[in-house]
């Protein structure tokens, strides 16, 4: 707002005339799902293939597979909860990129795709307590009721079916606000929001249970699902701030998305690295007070060999150096800074999955391998397929939600 | 409204402070600051009863040193919160608690987090004060009735007299210019109001 006598705005804001907001026909963009798709034959055929080649592979196979689904599906996951909390605080300043957080929940159903093979065929490599001699062990014995196959199977069934409902049901009413311009869909998505957020809240953390905790099944920690849920929204705002610098330069909503949008995007990114710094301490702090063995092992594993160097790795490139680096306002609103600690965040975030993963099948220490590249490239293709499609489909803001006009005008004072 | 954060002389009583100009409405106040800022003035300030979007940019005000203020703050906070537990712990009176080392760090985060959240907190609200130059307890505008309103329903500039570029017809003419519906001189005096 550069005149503030001029209360009288306009009923369409000049943004919204211009033509970048929808993804022009020839743009480059719209052959992501084309790109998605090779990256995902290629890199998920790659890895089975050279995965069934040796049995050490194909337990190498499922645990990169799974530090790769894990990372597609923790960023969808924090789109999902961006669009929640949005609806739910009836936010007006993020309304020009709930469309780009609705694509990116939008990828939730396709990202059952890659667990698909791991709930068929890859458990027995990836949970002891899966195989039939863990009767024999009287903690795993006391813990079968929750920890079997049916149930895990059951759960995951409905995790997925409630994420991809929310995914569908909040996509289709915003694109349905679209077309008809009809208030009563905002008022709707508010009231559905506070439920979702608590349906949100539980299954991710019985999801994290699931898939990560139970992979040292002996080790429980109650922190555990909102330290996956913090690295989540973490990586979810990494990645839209990257989706925001990458649009513009690619010539779209360059009317709509300006430094303001990325300041308060690069303030989330930083408050959730220091979340995800807070949950990570809270966890490690109490366990290492307390002192109990069943507790200390889950660190006592991390300390070994060179896994060592990636749990300092982790408290330095997790936390020290972007919160620092993220502390100054010009870091937040100029696109190469904000761009470049994005993709440093989505890294950490790849290593400390890989960090709560790799472990249990490497004790010694760290074992890169190559199955660790194609799954993950496999998996970022799935996710990119599904991303890019929906981009295509829809206009890349909610054209005619009623707070559009105060999200173009936004400013941080 | 936010100063310049440039200390103000004392003046004898009775010397002049500098000139007000009463503007009818937040958008004339806006472009008025947009002109006193372009005619190159630096020691002068604007009054409004309320927040005007955008007015630190149409007063050409430079970004606040305050975030410097309190990183320094909390960063003493930590440093002191540490070393406060860790001379304590090592130094001190050392006692071995539940077998870990004299210097147990992890076990000091808690305190020094929350050390550094006070410094911080302290230095955000007294470098404001600082800043501010609060408290000051008379101001030579006061003098004005007119002024009063300035926490009413008025808009107002003042340019205060010992800016480089004051000049007593030319800044009085350059307020009216500037749309300003009454231009007072106000003297500057240390005695409080009757």
């Amino acid at each position: 707002m550069n005149d503030p006598g001029s209360h009288s705005s306009p009923s369409r804001p000049a943004a919204l005339r211009s033509g970048s907001l929808w993804l022009p026909p020839e743009h480059s963009w719209r052959r992501l799902p084309m790109l998605g798709l090779v990256l995902a034959v290629v890199g998920l055929g790659g890895s089975l293939a050279f995965g069934f080649m040796s049995e050490a592979n194909r337990r190498q196979l499922w645990h990169s597979w799974l530090v790769g689904s894990l990372f597609v599906l923790s960023i969808a996951l924090g789109g999902l909860f961006f669009v929640l909390i949005h609806h739910s605080t009836q936010a007006g300043w993020s309304v020009v990129l709930r469309r780009i957080a609705e694509h990116v929940m939008g990828t939730l159903p396709f990202l059952a795709l890659p667990f698909l093979p791991l709930l068929l065929f890859g458990m027995g490599d990836l949970f002891d307590w899966s195989h039939a001699d863990a009767a024999q062990n009287a903690l795993l014995l006391h813990k079968r009721p929750y920890l079997n196959v049916t149930f895990f199977v059951i759960r995951n069934v409905v995790y997925f079916a409630i994420w991809s409902a929310m995914a569908v049901w909040f996509s289709r009413l915003s694109r349905l606000q679209d077309e008809t311009g009809d208030h009563e869909l905002t008022r709707r998505m508010r009231r559905a929001s506070s439920p979702g957020l608590i349906l949100f809240a539980l299954t991710v953390t019985f999801f994290a249970f699931d898939w990560l905790m139970s992979l040292e099944p002996e080790w429980y920690s109650t922190i555990f699902g909102v330290y996956f849920f913090a690295g989540s929204a973490m990586a979810f705002f990494a990645f839209l701030s990257l989706a925001m610098i990458a649009a513009r330069r690619a010539g779209l909503l360059t009317e709509v998305l300006s430094a303001e949008h990325q300041h308060d995007v690069g303030k989330l990114l930083l408050t959730f690295v220091i979340f995800w710094t807070y949950m990570a301490f809270s966890q490690y702090l109490l366990i290492w007070y307390a002192n109990l063995p069943e507790e200390t092992v889950f660190f006592a594993l991390r300390s070994a060999g060179s896994w060592r160097i990636a749990s300092a790795a982790l408290a330095l490139g997790h936390f020290v150096v972007p919160f620092f680096f993220l502390l100054p306002r010009s870091v937040k609103r100029n696109a190469a800074p904000l761009a470049a600690v994005s993709l440093w965040l989505l890294a950490m975030h790849l290593l400390d999955l890989y960090w709560l993963v790799m472990p249990a099948l490497h004790p010694a220490g760290m074992a890169p391998s190559l199955l660790d590249a194609t799954a993950l490239i496999g998996c970022c293709g799935v996710f990119l397929a599904a991303f890019g499609g929906a981009l295509r489909r829809q206009a890349l803001v909610p054209l005619r939600d009623p707070r559009l006009p105060e999200s173009l005008t936004f400013e941080n004072l | 409204m936010a100063r310049l954060g440039i200390l103000r002389p004392s003046l004898p009583p009775g010397a002049l402070f500098g000139a007000l100009a009463e503007f009818a409405n937040p958008a004339e106040l806006y472009h008025a600051c947009e002109g006193v800022r372009d005619a190159g003035y630096t020691r002068w300030d604007a009054h409004a009863p309320f927040p005007v979007h955008g007015l630190e940019r149409a007063m050409g005000l430079k970004a606040s040193r305050l975030p410097w203020v309190v990183l320094v703050a909390a960063l003493g906070g930590a440093i002191a919160g540490m070393s406060l537990q860790g001379w304590v712990s090592t130094i001190a009176y050392p006692l071995v608690i539940s077998g870990k080392p004299f210097f147990s760090w992890p076990a000091f985060i808690p305190i020094t987090f929350e050390l550094s959240v006070l410094g911080g907190a302290f230095g955000a609200v007294l470098g404001m004060f600082a800043m501010n130059q609060l408290p000051t307890l008379h101001h030579p505008l006061f003098s004005s009735t007119r002024f009063e309103r300035a926490s009413d329903d008025g808009f107002f500039i003042s340019i205060e007299s010992w800016d480089p570029r004051f000049d007593r017809d030319r800044t009085v003419d350059l307020l009216r210019r500037l749309g300003a519906r009454e231009v007072e001189l106000v003297a500057s005096g240390t005695e409080l109001p009757e």
